[in-house]
């Protein structure tokens, strides 16, 4: 899908890549034993290599090697046996090095390509350029003192993923499903946790715009962008921004810029003004990383289950509709809170797990994703726990509540947190099953309405349903349809 | 001074494990000595208490029955090393103050066999010289002189204090490191066995990097046993060094068995360089003589890119170097001279921290990794190494060792090189394709100069060949007998 | 490939080490004459000819994920010009 966007002179066309860094799963850093815990005090997780001391010397974690080829093979990329590991040289005041160990010729993973999918149901494939692991910078903070900077290495070294894209993005809409796409493989390869608050993944933002057809124009990097949202106010301002300066008559900075949350738009980054010369070379503290198609393959063969593959179990064994598969599935966290839902329900009602699917499904999809959009949630902030959605759903299944009434259960249960078996017990919403109750409350409303009856005998097969909604009326909607349906018609046909 | 002080290594050895002497007295007697000898300035840090302290417990190992080679026996430091909380700074005003939180993996082998620290010796700064008269705390003086002169030379470099503190017999021993030369071009200069071992053997964890590819950790000594005995206490597969060899390590005094009958011992014609003194051209012949009468075929090998190793070297250390030094810049330790902004204080404390010859050879490397030149410099060295590595394993085909002069000359006198850095560089023309290449190399004194000053023959061998390649040094020794003793004349005149 | 004042102004800056304008005209000198001695190395055929990655014959040792190091923040900063609430202190720097 290609879109264009008008200008004063003429549509213009926008060229997107985007750089993704994600944060490694692991215990340890990359090249230093150090802890990469989230939100330890200043300056404690860090050892006598990640802080460069004199004389200190990188050994390479396996795992993150590992994570790197997990990861290059869930976007179905080409794995290289052999990678160079380069220093790229720059001072900074997070950089204690002096330069940040990376791979710039070789990287460990190369080129491969990934399916996004667009609002508008259409897909469209995205070119990975590459993959490459390298270390963490710390973190400076500028805000703590009128004249300095303090520096805390606790994220010094901690091994990440670059994952480059080829410019092969259009629109803010395919960045942001992009940036989306990848952050869903990582987090189902299990190789990133995806958690953008506390910088586990960020994106480099490099924007172009052109006339269509022509050549590409300058492109800005826009640095850190840490949220879906941002990366599509990026990529939009950009666009509006260098297409008003070329056609002002200005020329395009190749520049690295910082995005302001507050206007939503970005500024050139001071600090980065100077032309960077890396210089980079083969780190000669290390060796060529090595390993064999074997260990490449065993990785494969372990791998966790994928989107795709899950989707299609999904519809294979649970019998899920095709949609509410996709949508399960383009978040790990909603796939993994259905399959726990599933399995807790499975419990609760010792019914087949292929039986339960469909129902579990449509419940997530509508009622509980309707209530979390509602209160602006995320699945994860849910109000609702997994034990109290399987008890709602048991309630349901094994005819305690019939479906009319889960629904009011579920808002109370929203509103109060307490538990459906409770909220049944407490207002009374058990389902009436019993016979005789409801016989003698349908003969009181034949007997009520013989006029109608009259008319049904007459052939108005229609007026059923209006029974059936006396009955429902008169039971506060606790009666069992199944019984009412049963009982109601031998009566009615006479 | 008694004569515990011109005890060997293995002379003194020997006599702490019969127990006719004890560490403690071997200790004093060369603190004694060092007191004696300030004015060679051999020492940058002196660590009398420690010394006392380790000899005491190296006594008590030896009464217990764990006495090791290195046991109780008194040795210098290179500064180079990290040793827990004692001046390590490589000799460089950047570091000022520095101590260590931790030991370097060296000199940790040498403490965990008992041997006994007397200080940090005087070097070039940062290992980057061949006269030791780069370092911050002012040149070392090589206790040699000219027969009837009173001039001071220079001890070589870089190794210049630890080689001048054994030739003037303050320390037994001394660690040395040697990058390009600067373990054998000063044991030539001060009439020592300096040994460089196989890149790879020696673990590089906590010495203070110059450049990466090439320095490697070694003993300077009296005998070649001695260089044996040490070699086996520092030598060792260390996993925080990525560049380690896990291969054990051999007891090389065992190796040393006299006998190198059929042994072939090639001489490369490339060494025989324009300008090359005459009585550096007749030692090497004499030692050709010597070997070929011990029972060695002597083998005309070719090293055809001999001449481009030293251009190779000064692009490739300096680049490597450049990258290895950018920690030093007034954040984590050292020196910091106060600046306006960041990069400010960044640029006075390195202007004020570095001395010279290792701003040239930052700039140099910093140049030769830039943009636009990256290819045609270091691309183009490391290749023209590949051709120097290829030339060794070629010339090993037809030969088990090499025999070569150390340096093109022997001591020079103090000044006389300092305003000109390729004059300078031209000393380790005979090392530096040995270093380059990975491989291990020993210088042995084997005559004097018509002043009257020592000339050292280099054996080079095969990697991790130390085993022959002493055993090969230590028939030369004999043959060369080698006796000579600086005529002292500093100190109280004994 | 000779060099001139404007280059080692930018070499140095990229060091990050201040050379005097004084400095800056006897460092172009030496520094020229080490480059034109290095030139030499455009003799040799280099053509198909691997660059050197490693002298050592051996493939990347791998260490396993686990935490065995850092937790001593007094050692870490133990040697800093200047340290303040466990953070190093530098001058302030603006994005």
């Amino acid at each position: 899908m290609s879109r264009l966007y008008p200008g004063a002179t003429g549509d213009w066309e926008a060229v997107i890549g985007l750089e993704i860094h994600a944060q490694v799963i692991s215990e340890a850093k990359l090249f230093s034993g150090a802890a990469t815990a989230f939100g330890a005090e200043p300056n404690t997780q860090v050892s006598f290599v990640c802080s460069a001391q004199p004389g200190m010397l990188p050994v390479i974690n396996e795992e993150c090697v590992r994570q790197a080829v997990r990861t290059g093979l869930a976007m179905g990329c080409k794995i290289n046996l052999r990678s160079i590991f380069d220093r790229k040289n720059y001072f900074y005041a997070d950089l204690p090095q002096g330069y940040q160990i990376s791979q710039f010729k070789d990287p460990i993973v190369g080129e491969g390509v990934v399916t996004i999918d667009l609002e508008d149901g259409s897909t469209k494939e995205i070119g990975v350029e590459r993959l490459h692991l390298e270390q963490d910078a710390g973190k400076s903070m500028h805000d703590q003192h009128p004249t300095m900077t303090y520096v805390d290495l606790n994220r010094s070294g901690v091994a990440l993923m670059e994952i480059v894209s080829k410019p092969d993005m259009r629109t803010p809409e395919e960045a942001a499903a992009y940036f989306k796409k990848i952050r869903s493989i990582v987090r189902y390869a299990g190789t990133c946790d995806g958690n953008m608050e506390q910088g586990s993944m960020r994106a480099d933002v490099n924007v172009s715009v052109r006339r269509p057809g022509e050549a590409f124009g300058t492109r800005t990097e826009t640095k850190n962008v840490n949220s879906i949202r941002y990366v599509t106010q990026v990529v939009e301002s950009e666009i509006r921004r260098q297409i008003d300066l070329i056609e002002d008559g200005g020329t395009v900075n190749q520049e690295t810029r910082l995005f302001e949350v507050a206007t939503g738009t970005t500024r050139p980054m001071r600090s980065k003004e100077e032309a960077h010369d890396y210089r980079y070379f083969p780190d000669p503290d290390l060796l060529p990383l090595e390993f064999s198609q074997e260990f490449v393959d065993q990785l494969a063969k372990e791998m966790p289950e994928l989107a795709d593959a899950k989707k299609e179990r999904f519809i294979r064994d649970l019998h899920i509709t095709p949609y509410n598969a996709a949508v399960l599935t383009a978040e790990k966290e909603n796939a993994d809170y259905f399959e726990t839902l599933l399995a807790a329900t499975v419990d609760k009602t010792g019914k087949p797990i292929s039986e339960l699917g469909s129902l579990v499904s449509n419940w997530i999809t509508s009622d509980l994703f309707g209530a979390l959009k509602k209160l602006g949630k995320s699945i994860n902030e849910s109000p609702v726990s997994i034990e109290h959605a399987a008890e709602l759903l048991g309630l349901q299944l094994d005819g305690t509540i019939s479906g009319r009434i889960a629904k009011d259960v579920f808002d109370i249960m929203l509103d109060t947190g307490n538990s459906p078996e409770a909220i049944v017990e407490e207002k009374g919403l058990k389902q009436v099953s019993d016979t005789g109750a409801i016989e003698a409350m349908i003969d009181e409303i034949l007997a009520e309405n013989a006029d109608k009856v009259e008319e049904y005998r007459g052939g108005k097969d229609k007026l059923f349903g209006f029974f059936v909604g006396q009955v429902m009326k008169k039971t506060g909607g606790k009666a069992n349809p199944q019984v009412v349906n049963q009982l109601l018609r031998p009566k009615l046909d006479g | 001074m008694t004569e515990l002080t011109k005890f060997t290594l293995s002379e003194a050895r020997n006599a702490l494990h019969k127990g006719d002497i004890s560490s403690r007295e071997l200790t004093e007697a060369h603190l004694n000595a060092m007191e004696d000898a300030k004015e060679l300035n051999c020492f940058v840090a002196v660590t009398a208490e420690k010394a006392m302290e380790m000899a005491d417990n190296a006594d008590a190992m030896i009464k217990a029955g764990n006495a090791k080679g290195m046991t109780g026996i008194p040795i210098g430091m290179k500064d180079l090393y990290c040793t827990k909380g004692v001046h390590s700074q490589t000799c460089s005003h950047i570091l000022d103050g520095f101590k260590p939180e931790y030991e370097s993996t060296v000199s940790q082998n040498l403490w965990d066999d008992g041997a006994v620290m007397l200080g940090k010796t005087n070097m070039d700064e940062f290992a980057m010289g061949s006269s030791n008269e780069n370092s911050y705390y002012g040149p070392v003086k090589n206790p040699w002189r000219a027969a009837g002169s009173d001039k001071d030379t220079v001890p070589g470099g870089s190794s210049g204090g630890s080689a001048a503190a054994v030739a003037a017999d303050i320390a037994i021993a001394t660690t040395g490191t040697d990058t390009g030369g600067s373990i054998r071009q000063p044991a030539s200069f001060a009439g020592l066995v300096g040994l460089k071992p196989t890149y790879g053997r020696c673990s590089r964890w906590g010495m203070i990097a110059f450049a990466s590819s090439l320095d490697q950790a070694g003993p300077l000594t009296k005998t070649v046993r001695d260089a044996a005995i040490m070699m086996e206490s520092m030598a060792g597969y260390d996993p925080k060094d990525s560049t380690s060899i896990n291969i054990p390590v051999p007891n090389y005094e065992a190796a040393l068995k006299g006998d190198i009958r059929g042994l072939k011992v090639g001489v490369p014609s490339e060494y025989r360089v324009d300008g090359m003194p005459q009585e550096i051209e007749n030692l090497w012949q004499k030692g050709i003589d010597w070997l070929k009468d011990a029972g060695a075929e002597i083998v005309d090998i070719s090293l055809p890119h001999t001449k481009y190793a030293l251009p190779t070297y000064y692009i490739v250390a300096p680049a490597e170097c450049s990258s290895n030094l950018a920690r030093y810049d007034g954040v984590k330790y050292g020196l910091r001279v106060a600046g306006s902004s960041l990069d400010d204080m960044y640029k006075k404390t390195r202007a004020a921290g570095f001395g010279d010859e290792v701003k040239r050879r930052i700039l140099i490397g910093t140049y030769v990794l830039s943009a636009g030149y990256y290819d045609a410099y270091y691309l183009k060295a490391q290749k023209v190494r590949t051709l120097i590595a290829n030339d060794f394993k070629a010339a090993y085909e037809k030969c088990d060792v090499i025999l070569t002069p150390t340096a093109p000359s022997a001591a020079f006198a103090l000044g006389d090189k300092v305003d000109d850095p390729l004059a300078m560089y031209l000393n380790d023309v005979f090392t530096v394709p040995a270093s380059l290449a990975g491989l291990p190399g020993i210088s042995v004194p084997a005559g004097l100069s018509a002043e009257g000053l020592p000339l050292g023959l280099q054996l080079l061998g095969q990697a991790f060949g130390e085993e022959q390649l002493l055993n090969v040094a230590d028939v030369l020794e004999t043959a060369a007998g080698f006796k000579h003793k600086p005529a002292k004349w500093w100190g109280d005149a004994s | 490939m000779s060099i001139d004042k404007d280059t080692v102004a930018k070499i140095a800056n990229l060091a990050r080490i201040e050379v005097s304008e004084k400095e800056l005209e006897s460092t172009v000198g030496e520094l020229n004459n080490i480059l034109d001695w290095v030139e030499q190395l455009s003799e040799v055929d280099t053509d198909g000819v691997e660059a050197m990655t490693s002298v050592v014959e051996a493939s990347l040792p791998r260490r396993e994920d686990k935490v065995t190091d850092g937790g001593y923040r007094d050692s870490v900063l133990k040697n800093a010009p200047q340290a303040e609430h466990g953070f190093f202190a530098v001058p302030k720097v603006i994005e």
